[in-house]
């Protein structure tokens, strides 16, 4: 598994009157393949994953993936990292289906067929393929969350971060996306409010005002993020 | 055969019938343009009742602007002006409908290609284009969420009510796609 370090991350918002510390702090290392994050809404967690991938460089100390820095290799980093937002209209910037998940592959020097082809195989593997030549704006909100992934794993990330790639569909597509996420070979950071989704990862991050107040087993995260809510 | 020829032979005819259109002067040469154009609809095998629907949009633009020509220069005059644009309307039309978006961006890169003299980064016109005919559908869809708020909060039709919370959501939209885009590496 690609190795995550967060070396005494401090991110701030703002200037003088208006500065706000979102991330405090925080240094970790993360090896295993799936790592959830959870935490209640504005403590820090969805900054902490836009670092891993340079969405957001940190104002004081340094992320690096592979020993990658994001603040100086942002370009290969994000080759590595994938990202997965929580609103899939958001991030679906083609007009149709196929057309959206060719979009990060057009980037890579590839040849049309070998587009065309990598397109159809991933389009088929997660059940999109009838809906190739579709408008993405007429997918079910469950459909347009799978195209958002087909899209990113597409171009063949080591490492996917979803932030709360479920909050928006309803059981039966949250289900099905969590599916998608079990079968990957993929290092998967998950940000997510179900709790539940996380019971069989290897390691959950709790969040709370900024730091990273638990690391450890889910069992023993929740737990510990519950108490926080209480 | 409308389907299958190539983008940019589909958006430079369009182009020369754009800048043509000037040479229509008279009812007759207006109704011969636009038959030829239905018959590109039906060569095409898109139903003409299609190919009518997509001009409705225009309906109270060419009602103005026909009725304006009425009173300036005459009822001849009208039916010409309206016939263009009806007709160029109708022909962008079926260059869309006939073309992959993906070929379309594609034709406008290559002929955007020799403006990087001049500093113009010819995918980020592509991008653009893509962006905007994306755009279309979203923007759309939050405008129904906003009215279909309005009528749950019993609010009456307000013009001011229902733009503010639309643009308020459609630059947060754009805020999110920005970041969407730099995430699959489009500044890389």
């Amino acid at each position: 598994m690609p190795l995550i370090e967060v070396e005494d991350v401090t991110h701030v918002y703002g200037e003088q009157a208006g500065r706000r510390v979102v991330l405090s702090e925080v240094s970790v290392r993360l090896t295993e393949q799936r790592i959830g994050v959870i935490g209640a809404n504005g403590s820090g967690k969805s900054t902490f994953v836009r670092l891993l991938n340079g969405l957001v460089l940190p104002t004081h100390g340094s992320v690096r993936i592979d020993r990658l820095d994001t603040r100086t290799d942002g370009r290969e980093v994000r080759r590595r990292v994938g990202f997965c937002f929580s609103d899939p209209d958001a991030q679906i910037v083609m007009p149709t289906v196929a057309e959206d998940v060719a979009f990060g592959l057009r980037r890579r020097g590839l040849t049309k067929q070998a587009i065309s082809s990598r397109v159809a195989t991933t389009l088929t593997k997660y059940g999109l393929e009838s809906h190739a030549d579709h408008p993405a704006h007429l997918l079910s909100g469950g459909q347009k969350q799978l195209l958002a992934l087909c899209s990113v794993l597409v171009t063949e990330p080591s490492v996917l971060v979803l932030d709360e790639p479920t909050t928006l569909l309803d059981l039966r597509n949250a289900a099905r996306v969590a599916d998608v996420l079990d079968e990957l070979d993929h290092q998967v950071i998950l940000v997510t409010h179900h709790l539940e989704e996380l019971d069989d990862f290897d390691r959950v991050l709790v969040f709370d005002d900024a730091r990273l107040v638990h690391d450890g087993a889910p069992v023993e995260a929740v737990e510990h993020y519950r108490k926080l809510t209480t | 055969m409308v389907h299958r020829a190539p983008a940019p032979v589909k958006l430079a005819a369009m182009l020369l019938a754009g800048v043509g259109s000037i040479l229509l002067t008279n009812v007759w040469e207006v109704g011969a343009a636009f038959a030829l154009v239905l018959g590109g609809f039906v060569l095409a095998g898109i139903p003409l009742l299609t190919a009518l629907r997509q001009v409705r949009p225009l309906l109270w633009v060419v009602a103005f602007v026909g009725a304006f020509h009425v009173i300036a220069t005459g009822w001849e005059r009208a039916v010409v002006v309206v016939g263009v644009i009806t007709t160029l309307v109708l022909l962008a039309n079926l260059v869309t409908l006939t073309t992959r978006t993906t070929d379309l961006v594609e034709a406008v890169v290559g002929a955007c290609r020799p403006l990087r003299l001049f500093g113009v980064r010819p995918d980020r016109v592509g991008l653009l284009l893509a962006l905007g005919i994306r755009s279309v559908p979203v923007v759309v869809g939050l405008a129904e969420e906003v009215r279909d708020a309005q009528r749950a909060r019993g609010l009456t039709a307000s013009p001011r009510a229902f733009a503010v919370p639309l643009i308020v959501r459609s630059l947060r939209r754009v805020d999110a796609l920005g970041e969407a885009l730099v995430a699959r590496g489009v500044d890389d």
